[in-house]
């Protein structure tokens, strides 16, 4: 299943495995009775038609023959089978994967916004707190608890590798976990429509050994440091005047949060979304000039002076 | 005619003076006026079905433009306010438009000539039922042209409709709209259950009734039960918008979610509501072909009421990502897969017929038969969305989309052409091309499974529904361009279709009033029917009247040129909801302003709260009050009349 990042035919965390071989065996039976209708009906229209076509309808003889309740009796009892099957493997193929892990669980919570996420990893303090934005990062073979928040309209959370859908719904705080195998990068996307952008709502989950998660959280932890170069310190100058009403970057004055935390922007492989990869051009042109490549995100375009861009862009590339 | 408050109505032969003076009596004059005025359901009937067909035309092309716009990655065909605007508008249109209002446009020609009756019991009630459904088709589509069509899907979830996330009027014009389409739908389905209870020929007991007229009726049953649930949330909504209220704004205490039960407790018994009566259609159609009665009648009428009553408790399998505590997901999915097992008796009797039968492969049988392999291929995926831990991944990608089309194009639009091939002969007097009806069948069904076989596939693959495009990366391009192909060549095939009705209203052969050799009352009066429909009012005898001779399996026989004549003024017979015993002569209604006044009014009343003008909402209450008085002024001349005892028994 490679070359379809959001396909769910395989899995690569059990609560999405449990489901796989339920969803296989659905498919075969549907396929299998499709089919099986499909021959019958063939073969009945085949054999039992009157073959000279120039044959008026109303010519033809009207009779009571042959024994069709037979059909109505059999055919309901061997549906039966697969039905009661499908049944009872729903049941507990539900049961596996419905409830939220137990509390040794990591607790992440995810706030869906029109068309972003915002991730917020909570410490044993507020000094152990820090958020980030599209890109969850989870330890591998932890089940992690994932508290989905709405910050305007209905969204759904859903990762099909790891784990099925869950929406996102304003005034009530829905609850999905997912765990991943094996090391690596799972794609995830909103699945409720959300307006204009829904198509550009993407994340991953990146998936990492326990060792590695652990020093990637406690560098998220830092705050950005001060720019060091003359351009990135105009840029910063900027960035305080243009951007910061919306953005947060720790350790500086910006810390609004109607947009995502910049504070580690370079450390994430994606931007808007999971749309733009992370380098220097596609920054460029996101910052002055957003509503061309994602027309209806919330972000305004900037009518930045070309040196004005630049100084910008040379502060994010800080923000390591 | 006699003022008395009984009368024994005159037994009489089908004669030639007789018609005449029916003829005068019932007909509507062709003119301007009368085109404003009539309350001849056959008219009615014509008009929804040529309504519904240019509505489906037009949700076509909104269709095309999708698949135009989806056919590559990163396309630029529409801007992603536009294709929010197209998805929605051709889900509302295909859906609410479309498919309802088509059966209704079947059942309103077809219900009194296979019920043996002269008209529907509220004649002047459908009417308005017409104007009212074109009134909010015109509404929307204004709407829609002016740039405030739906954005938020046919589903329309809250909170994305509220005013603060969608402040133009696009929500304005879809509350409005489904809220004036929601009073059509309920009038009408009020007149189809009152017709089909009491408007009855005599003899024809409810274990004669035609299959599709159980499917109408209980669809009607079903809308008048739950049409109020939707009407009602989009006036919640509307008010929400509006007035400030909070019924599903969570800042003062309302639910988001309450929509979706509102919504979906509506739209899933809708759902049956759109496939039961084209199911219905297959179950009358297929035996005509196949030469032999339908297997099974008695589960399978007993199965569409089975399905209604289940389809009620199923509305949560919408919901299964919302956050619901696991206990009620596993009822509804329990409920979800048991539904299976009514729809699998239609399949099985269907198979039994064509089996013990004589198929004779006309076109019409070629819609009504595929549409048996439709039905199985859209169960079949409905019944996987039905389990709840694969539905986590199902739901909201193109699966769901791929399931929905193989129901409402299957279940509705396949049964739909071939009841047109079937029935149109009786309509106009005119056959349609078998030749041409035949390319049409299976460019139109080649066309449908290319496009929407894959489109399974593309769900499997995670593309997720009403993204208005898609990156290269994610697999998803071929299978897109296939089905944008088998879209276009679909299209293709619904044109052939509409060229062969064009073609045969000016060239087709003549029909005569039973080319078929049907077993049902509608082909023993001429192609097209008279004004008044039966000469005589029929008295029947089995399920059959028309097969009586050749199945020869009982003595009684039903009596089709000797009954009632009752052409004592406008009149027809009412008789008792289960064994069809006469019991009143009831006056019917003459052409009258008094439906269309009343739409207007209506009309007027639901801009007048769109543009939200004061003056213009005081015209509409005084005009809709006035227009009431206007209909329901009492006439001496509608006071019914029961019918004397010994009539009764004279041809019971």
């Amino acid at each position: 299943m490679s070359g379809v990042p959001l396909g769910y035919l395989s899995a690569s965390g059990d609560r999405a495995a449990a489901v796989v071989p339920l969803t296989w065996y659905m498919i075969v039976v549907s396929c299998a009775v499709s089919l099986i209708i499909l021959a019958l009906l063939v073969a009945g229209v085949v054999r039992r038609r009157i073959r000279d076509h120039s044959t008026q309808v109303n010519t033809v003889e009207v009779t009571r023959s042959g024994q069709g309740m037979r059909w109505i009796v059999i055919g309901l009892l061997v549906s039966a089978v697969p039905l009661a099957v499908s049944l009872i493997w729903t049941m507990t193929a539900l049961a596996a994967v419905v409830g939220p892990p137990n509390k040794s669980a990591l607790v992440v919570d995810i706030t869906a916004h029109q068309w972003w996420w915002q991730i917020d990893y909570n410490g044993k303090s507020p000094s152990q707190h820090f958020t980030t934005a599209n890109e969850l990062h989870v330890p591998v073979g932890r089940k992690v608890l994932v508290r989905l928040h709405s910050g305007d309209v209905i969204h759904s959370f859903w990762v099909p590798r790891l784990t099925g859908k869950t929406d996102v719904i304003p005034g009530q705080t829905n609850l999905s976990w997912l765990k991943a195998d094996r090391p690596g990068t799972y794609f995830g996307h909103c699945a409720e429509y959300c307006g204009m952008e829904h198509a550009r709502m993407g994340f991953r989950v990146i998936a990492q050994p326990e060792a590695q998660f652990r020093a990637w959280r406690a560098r998220q932890l830092q705050p950005a440091a001060h720019p060091a170069s003359a351009l990135a310190t105009r840029g910063h100058a900027l960035f305080h005047y243009r951007c910061s009403l919306c953005h947060t970057v720790r350790g500086t004055n910006a810390a609004s949060r109607m947009g995502p935390d910049l504070t580690h922007l370079m450390s994430r492989r994606t931007l808007a979304a999971g749309m733009l990869p992370n380098n220097r051009g596609a920054l460029a042109g996101w910052v002055d000039n957003p509503q061309a490549s994602k027309p209806g995100a919330h972000m305004p375009n900037q009518h930045l002076t070309g040196p004005q861009l630049q100084q910008v862009v040379a502060y994010l590339e800080t923000l390591q | 005619m006699t003022a008395s408050a009984t009368r024994t109505p005159e037994i009489g032969e089908n004669t030639v003076e007789l018609r005449a003076r029916l003829h005068a009596i019932w007909q509507t004059e062709p003119g301007f006026k009368e085109f404003f005025t009539t309350v001849d359901h056959k008219e009615i009937g014509l008009r929804y079905i040529v309504t519904a067909f240019v509505l489906l035309a037009l949700g076509g092309l909104e269709a095309l433009v999708i698949r135009l716009q989806l056919a590559g990655p990163d396309l630029h065909v529409l801007t992603p306010e536009q294709y929010d605007q197209f998805f929605s508008m051709h889900g509302m249109t295909m859906i609410f438009l479309y498919a309802s209002p088509i059966l209704s446009g079947f059942s309103n020609y077809l219900w009194p000539l296979l019920l043996g009756s002269r008209d529907m019991a509220f004649p002047r009630l459908n009417a308005f039922s017409y104007w009212v459904y074109l009134a909010a088709a015109l509404f929307l589509y204004v709407g829609f042209l002016t740039g405030n069509g739906p954005n938020d899907g046919w589903f329309n979830y809250v909170p994305y409709a509220q005013k603060q996330y969608n402040a133009g009027l696009n929500q304005d014009f879809y509350s409005l709209g489904m809220i004036l389409l929601g009073i059509s739908t309920s009038v009408g389905a009020a007149n189809f259950i009152v017709t089909a209870f009491k408007m009855r020929a005599p003899g024809m007991s409810i274990n004669r009734l035609p299959v599709f007229i159980w499917g109408t009726l209980t669809a009607s049953v079903a809308n008048l039960l739950v049409v109020p649930a939707v009407s009602l949330a989009f006036f919640l909504l509307w008010l929400d918008r509006q007035f400030g209220t909070s019924f599903f704004q969570t800042s003062g205490g309302g639910q988001p979610l309450l929509w979706q039960h509102l919504f979906w407790l509506f739209g899933h018994p809708w759902v049956y509501a759109i496939v039961l009566p084209a199911m219905g259609m297959v179950s009358d159609g297929l035996p005509i072909f196949c030469r032999r009665p339908l297997v099974g009648y008695s589960l399978v009428a007993l199965s569409t009421v089975a399905t209604m009553i289940l389809g009620f408790g199923v509305w949560v399998h919408h919901m299964f990502a919302t956050g619901l505590p696991a206990l009620s997901l596993s009822f509804f999915s329990g409920a979800s897969i048991i539904i299976t097992f009514p729809s699998a008796v239609a399949v099985f009797a269907w198979l039994a017929t064509i089996w013990t039968g004589r198929p004779v492969v006309t076109t019409a049988f070629l819609y009504f038969a595929s549409m048996i392999v439709l039905f199985v291929i859209g169960g079949v995926s409905g019944f996987m969305t039905a389990s709840v831990p694969v539905d986590w991944q199902l739901t909201d990608t193109y699966f769901v989309v791929a399931h929905i089309h193989y129901v409402l194009i299957g279940i509705n639009v396949f049964p739909v052409v071939g009841a047109t091939y079937m029935w149109l002969p009786k309509m106009t007097g005119r056959l349609l091309d078998e030749t041409l009806g035949k390319w049409g069948f299976w460019t139109m069904f080649a066309g449908f499974n290319i496009g929407f076989l894959p489109m399974h596939l593309t769900g499997l693959f995670g593309m997720p529904r009403r993204i208005w495009t898609y990156s290269a990366g994610m697999g998803w391009s071929t299978l897109n361009l296939i089905t944008s192909i088998g879209s276009f060549v679909f299209a293709f095939g619904v044109l052939i279709f509409f060229l062969n009705v064009w073609k045969s209203l000016r060239t087709g052969a003549v029909a005569d009033a039973d080319p078929w050799g049907g077993p049902t009352l509608e082909w023993a009066i001429p192609s097209p029917p008279a004004p008044y429909n039966f000469a005589v009012i029929p008295t029947v005898a089995s399920r059959h009247p028309l097969w009586e001779g050749q199945l020869d399996e009982s003595r009684t026989r039903s009596t089709l040129e000797q009954g009632m004549v009752l052409d004592c003024g406008k009149e027809t017979l009412t008789t008792t909801p289960l064994d069809a015993i006469p019991e009143r002569i009831v006056p019917m209604p003459k052409d009258t302003w008094a439906p269309l006044l009343l739409a207007l009014a209506i009309s007027v009343f639901f801009v007048s709260l769109l543009i939200q003008s004061w003056p213009l909402i005081a015209l509409g209450t005084f005009w809709i009050t006035a227009a009431l008085i206007f209909w329901l002024w009492p006439r001496r001349s509608l006071l019914e009349r029961p019918a004397a005892a010994e009539d009764r028994m004279a041809h019971g």
